[in-house]
């Protein structure tokens, strides 16, 4: 693996890890299987890229690219919290009226912003190379977006909504107002994918319609992967770990690629990467098996 | 523990990688090309095998001379932008992107290596170059859109005195619009002039296309999702009032327009390789314009052209790739 090889891949992975984040908030602290983030990862890089276009402030275009992404996660939130529609149904709805909304946003499928000044612009000339400098902004981005969350989820609310997921009925006992925590989660999760969107719109100079397809697989495939490799109770190391799976999982993808080595051909790709990451999944499994079956011979 | 577990994880990744990815020894005075696509489909694979036969033809053969990369996207954008980062790493001494994201992509990626890209409809609207005659920089390539000229002029020898062309589209389709836009210019060149009649919505078409009576020698329809659904209301109404209706999509021919010249995605890919080719022998990309992929398969439809008044000229059935009824 070559060296920009290498970073492109860790960068990618950095830009998905908000998503796999977000899915972490969502499924597992909330318990709210939502599958709108495919439709506001595109949506935050169709804000974005449309005020940019019109001239807006990157870092403003990003912070309203998730505001965008909280809007989608809302319209979710609502349909199941105060119409009682399914979450997962609920979600799948919100996704798919966001392709249209996309469209509009954008006005058309695909808006190129490979001229326009990004938050990325002002690193370029600090004599970095470029395939250090993105990994490194995206990286500090994460990493803040990892420590606020960090503390907030550790705050009165925060707790609040853990309770939220883990037993709706006894938190509503202790007085805790769930359906205000499952709206602000669900919108601060999908404000997330929001963001990433508007970061991968910016690194890659595109925002394009189908940008959306998959990103919930990837999120998830990030989590479990997360969860496997760095099993933490402590949130803050949970959080860390939705980063480092979302970065091992784009490392399969890059290896995946290289994979006409040893015969596989491009359309080998996502099956090679489904294998790695199964891989990635059992290997601890059968280990923490073995060692069992050991324990109990003796 | 955990961390040691996910260093344990790593390492085992960089170690798989590390071997597999080593770069192949280079073959004496061998070139390298990497190919890319955003998904692989009849029309992209086409483009693609074309481009390794013009290469060829050009005195790159593959596994002699020539080293061809190919990776597929399998419709991921996500996937595309990191091909894109891993051939700006590999270092190749041309990139070829096919379609629009992945040749976005290909062009976030990279600063400095060769990129022709190929299948990009407007190349300026997708950023990919500032200027069509003058790229500059890193990139050229080859655009698909579609060949508006070579249109008028086949309507031109089809029907000699005609003065006016009529176009039905539905203005909210972007595709449309720049096409139209070709249009005009086009028959500005050869003194036509040209009459629209907008169609909002499929159900508005057989209305438009009457208001063209009269006003209009001959009927063009662009590239327009719009009318195309609503095709057989335009040409029932072309053959009640003998007007000759004309597409801008073979496919079209066969359901019943007159005539038109499409492309056939393996010829587009020749003409991309050669582009490639002339970057291969050390010409910069920056210095070759951007070209117009050229329409190759003529489709007719004499039946449908008798029955809107129209005799096909002897010479341009003749050339036809396609006789739609034979």
């Amino acid at each position: 693996m070559t060296e920009i090889a290498l970073f492109g891949a860790i960068e990618i992975g950095l830009v998905y890890a908000l998503v796999a984040i977000g899915v972490y908030l969502s499924f597992r602290i909330l318990d709210f299987p939502d599958l709108t983030v495919d439709g506001s990862f595109p949506l935050g890089a169709a804000v974005c890229a449309v005020l940019l276009i019109a001239g807006v402030n990157p870092w403003l275009a990003s912070l309203a690219a998730a505001l965008a992404g909280a809007a989608a996660g809302l319209v979710t939130a609502t349909l199941n919290v105060r119409f009682k529609i399914l979450h997962l149904l609920a979600s799948i709805l919100t996704m798919i009226a966001l392709f249209s909304v996309n469209l509009r946003v954008m006005g058309r499928p695909n808006v190129a912003l490979l001229m326009q000044d990004t938050v990325l612009t002002p690193f370029y000339g600090l004599g970095i190379p470029d395939h250090i400098v993105r990994p490194l902004v995206v990286g500090i981005i994460v990493a803040a977006v990892v420590l606020l969350l960090a503390r907030f989820l550790g705050s009165e609310f925060g707790l609040a909504m853990r309770a939220t997921g883990v037993n709706a009925r006894m938190a509503r006992a202790q007085g805790v107002d769930t359906d205000a925590h499952v709206y602000a989660g669900i919108a601060l999760s999908n404000a997330l994918a929001g963001l990433a969107g508007a970061l991968f719109a910016q690194t890659n100079g595109f925002a394009d319609v189908t940008t959306g397809i998959g990103t919930i697989v990837v999120g998830l495939a990030a989590v479990i992967v997360g969860e496997t490799v760095l099993p933490a109770r402590a949130l803050a190391l949970a959080l860390v770990g939705c980063v480092a799976g979302s970065i091992l999982y784009r490392l399969a993808v890059q290896l995946a690629l290289s994979a006409d080595a040893i015969g596989l051909q491009a359309s080998d790709l996502n099956l090679v990467t489904a294998v790695l990451v199964a891989v990635a999944l059992i290997l601890p499994r059968l280990k923490a098996k073995a060692s069992r079956s050991t324990k109990a011979a003796r | 523990m955990s961390f040691t577990r996910l260093l344990c994880a790593a390492a085992a990744l960089a170690a798989f990688v590390g071997p597999i990815a080593a770069p192949v020894p280079a073959m004496a005075q061998s070139k390298t090309v990497a190919i890319t696509a955003i998904v692989q489909h009849p029309a992209l694979d086409a483009t693609r095998d074309g481009i390794v036969e013009a290469l060829k033809d050009a005195g790159f053969v593959q596994g002699q001379t020539l080293k061809v990369e190919y990776q597929s996207a399998q419709g991921n954008p996500a996937t595309a932008a990191q091909i894109a980062r891993q051939f700006a790493g590999s270092r190749p001494d041309v990139i070829v992107p096919i379609s629009t994201p992945s040749a976005q992509a290909v062009a976030a990626a990279t600063r400095d290596i060769p990129v022709v890209f190929t299948a990009v409809t407007d190349p300026i609207s997708a950023q990919m170059v500032k200027s069509m005659e003058k790229p500059g920089a890193n990139i050229t390539g080859l655009s698909d859109m579609a060949p508006v000229g070579e249109h008028v002029a086949l309507i031109r020898e089809i029907l000699p005195q005609v003065k006016r062309i009529g176009v039905l589209y539905n203005p909210g389709e972007p595709n449309s619009i720049v096409l139209v836009k070709a249009l005009k210019d086009e028959a500005a060149k050869v003194g036509l002039s040209v009459v629209e009649a907008s169609v909002p919505k499929s159900s508005d078409a057989q209305q438009a296309v009457r208001s063209l009576v009269g006003k209009a020698d001959a009927v063009y329809i662009p590239l327009d999702n719009t009318v195309v659904s609503a095709l057989e209301s335009v040409i029932a109404v072309g053959q009640q009032a003998k007007l000759p209706i004309f597409s801008a999509d073979t496919d079209s021919v066969a359901r019943g327009t007159v005539a038109s010249v499409g492309f056939d995605y393996f010829q587009v890919g020749k003409q991309t390789g050669a582009i490639v080719a002339r970057v291969l022998k050390g010409e910069k990309p920056g210095d070759i314009p951007v070209a117009l992929a050229k329409g190759t398969d003529l489709f007719v439809n004499p039946k449908s052209a008798a029955a809107m008044g129209v005799t096909l000229p002897d010479a341009v059935v003749k050339r036809a790739t396609k006789v739609v009824g034979q």
